[in-house]
């Protein structure tokens, strides 16, 4: 009998412990609510108040004015956009082809590693390589240094998402373009490429997500610029590297101006991630 | 593979090496990175020798350049980042992992994660200039030590919201991993799920949780705007964890376009071939540990 009463006591404890233990996981895990409310409270109650059509068609004002507004950021963050997808895309897609092709073979996954390693280098180490590839032979800042840091940046994603999506696609559906005399690279690139467009292009817009927030590698290759400019061999502006020296400016008009551009990029990252998952997936072809 | 009878117009043999030479390049791209960077620190190594890594004081006016404090300064803010976001992203993990699996509110829980994961760094640096350092500043009153708002504190608590979702991301797929008749098996001993998470899922993960805070402390010190933001940019050793700092990504992104001298710039430079040379170690071990984990599993 006292057996048992030992026993239910320790059923009893260890419940206990289960108990807490599952309180604990529960609630840590609903404080990450925390910080998300926090800082997107504040942006969207920030920086509502600020957007407006003058806000988005100005150009910065020197300290002092009234006014003064995003346009030359939000056409150099587009412009940069551009430029670092047209570097690192072909690239990037063609890389992942040759991974998900030769996926059985060691070599393979020596590159496929390797990739991963590149994806974790902090990307202000990016930023001086393309200032020492770009900026230092042209003797002068330009948006074309940060796309070329951009793109390396992209490169990994668009790599590995190419290369996941290319290995879903059925072994049949190349039988099929084998049989009916395809060679080679029509079957790759007229068949396996369109039916795995969703996946390549999800990678692609999650990318694009990532860089249009990237600062550290433009401070000293895209540097910024006060005024609208469209020429890629001359300084750019774009919005981090605005909301950054808002944000480091003494005057509290800057802030706000920092706010309201930080509520229009995350709008754009935001956009753009919602793209990537949920629209991708319904224009995904089912097997 | 198969062989083809005819490539009429060579183009198999144009496609092919296309794809061979991409992934050739992407090696080639990484060793030229650590070349150049090796190449144009020679003038900082050949400066300074080993007072760089060994020496105490940073003063670019005087020329003695040793990057101690900001190595310091790097590894205090990424390990106390790593020891505040640990509880939430193990419990983020086993959450969703594990706890309510495929529920709705983990499906919630993990758009929550994503959606923190892809704000960047520069709106969490000004976020935390805007609200944290006030909040640290009312701390330290509290604590009768001098209000400054800015330091090593504040920045590890920003890195450590921004490492959270990096961490629990990696550790959630390896707790799935975790063999189902493994866990049943326990249960059917009358194990609580507690027990089951301390002698199943704990030990069967154990290589990957490592893994996953390896790689999550390789991000965390290589950030640089939220921590540049915050952290005050004083070039000394600090002397508590109040005290403003900096860390060797921070420091690059304040002086690196006010370098007047080559031996300024080479030094520079030379922080980002450790920082570089850091970070391919610690991914490359992350990696591997999580590559024989997958196989395992």
């Amino acid at each position: 009998m006292s057996g048992d009463r030992m026993e239910y006591k320790g059923f009893r404890r260890r419940r206990l412990i289960d108990k807490i233990f599952k309180a604990t996981i529960y609630g840590l895990s609903f404080l990450l609510f925390l910080p998300l409310f926090l800082i997107f409270g504040l942006i969207i109650k920030n920086g509502i108040s600020h957007i407006s059509l003058e806000f988005l068609i100005n150009n910065p004002k020197p300290v002092g004015e009234a006014g003064g507004g995003i346009l030359n950021a939000m056409v150099g963050t587009l412009i940069l956009m551009i430029t670092s997808t047209i570097i690192a895309l072909p690239f990037g897609v063609l890389v992942g082809i040759f991974l998900s092709e030769n996926s059985k073979r060691k070599y393979a996954l020596v590159i496929s590693t390797i990739v991963d390693v590149f994806q974790g280098i902090p990307s202000i180490v990016i930023g001086i390589v393309a200032y020492i590839w770009i900026v230092l032979p042209l003797k002068k800042f330009s948006a074309l240094s940060g796309a070329v840091a951009l793109s390396f940046i992209m490169l990994p994603t668009i790599i590995k998402s190419t290369e996941e999506t290319l290995k879903m696609i059925p072994y049949s559906l190349k039988e099929a373009a084998y049989s009916v005399g395809a060679n080679y690279h029509r079957t790759i690139l007229k068949v396996i490429l369109p039916a795995s467009l969703s996946g390549i292009l999800s990678g692609i817009l999650v990318s694009i997500a990532r860089i249009s927030g990237e600062t550290a590698p433009l401070l000293f290759t895209a540097f910024g610029s006060d005024i609208l400019e469209y020429n890629i061999l001359k300084p750019m502006g774009s919005l981090p590297l605005l909301i950054f020296n808002y944000a480091k400016s003494p005057y509290p008009e800057w802030h706000e101006l920092a706010w309201a551009a930080s509520l229009v990029l995350i709008t754009i990252v935001f956009i753009f991630n919602l793209i990537a998952t949920i629209g991708v997936n319904r224009w995904k072809i089912k097997f | 593979m198969y062989r083809f009878l005819k490539d009429r117009d060579g183009g198999d043999l144009i496609f092919k090496s296309l794809l061979f030479f991409s992934a050739i390049f992407i090696l080639l791209l990484i060793v030229a990175i650590t070349i150049t960077l090796i190449i144009q620190s020679i003038p900082s190594i050949k400066h300074n020798g080993l007072y760089l890594l060994f020496g105490d004081t940073w003063d670019p006016v005087a020329e003695k350049y040793s990057i101690l404090p900001f190595i310091i300064g790097t590894l205090i803010t990424s390990i106390l980042a790593l020891l505040i976001s640990i509880p939430f992203s193990l419990s983020a993990s086993l959450f969703l992992g594990e706890y309510l699996e495929g529920k709705r509110i983990s499906k919630i829980i993990k758009f929550t994660i994503d959606i923190l994961a892809g704000i960047p760094s520069i709106i969490y640096g000004f976020w935390g200039l805007m609200v944290l350092v006030p909040l640290v500043r009312a701390l330290e009153e509290f604590l009768g030590i001098p209000p400054l708002g800015i330091g090593i504190f504040t920045a590890s608590v920003l890195l450590s919201i921004m490492i959270i979702p990096y961490t629990t991301s990696i550790v959630r797929e390896v707790i799935k991993l975790v063999p189902q008749d493994l866990k049943e098996a326990a249960y059917s001993l009358g194990a609580t799920r507690f027990e089951v998470v301390r002698d199943i899922i704990i030990p069967y993960t154990k290589s990957g949780i490592i893994a996953g805070i390896l790689l999550s402390f390789g991000r965390a010190f290589g950030e640089t705007m939220a921590v540049t933001m915050v952290i005050g940019n004083a070039n000394y050793i600090p002397k508590s964890l109040f005290a403003p700092a900096n860390t060797m990504a921070s420091v690059i992104a304040n002086e690196f376009t006010e370098a007047t001298t080559d031996i300024y710039l080479s030094t520079l430079i030379s922080v980002g071939l450790i920082l570089l040379i850091i970070s391919l170690i610690i991914n490359s071990v992350g990696r591997y540990i999580i590559g024989r984990f997958y196989v395992r599993g």
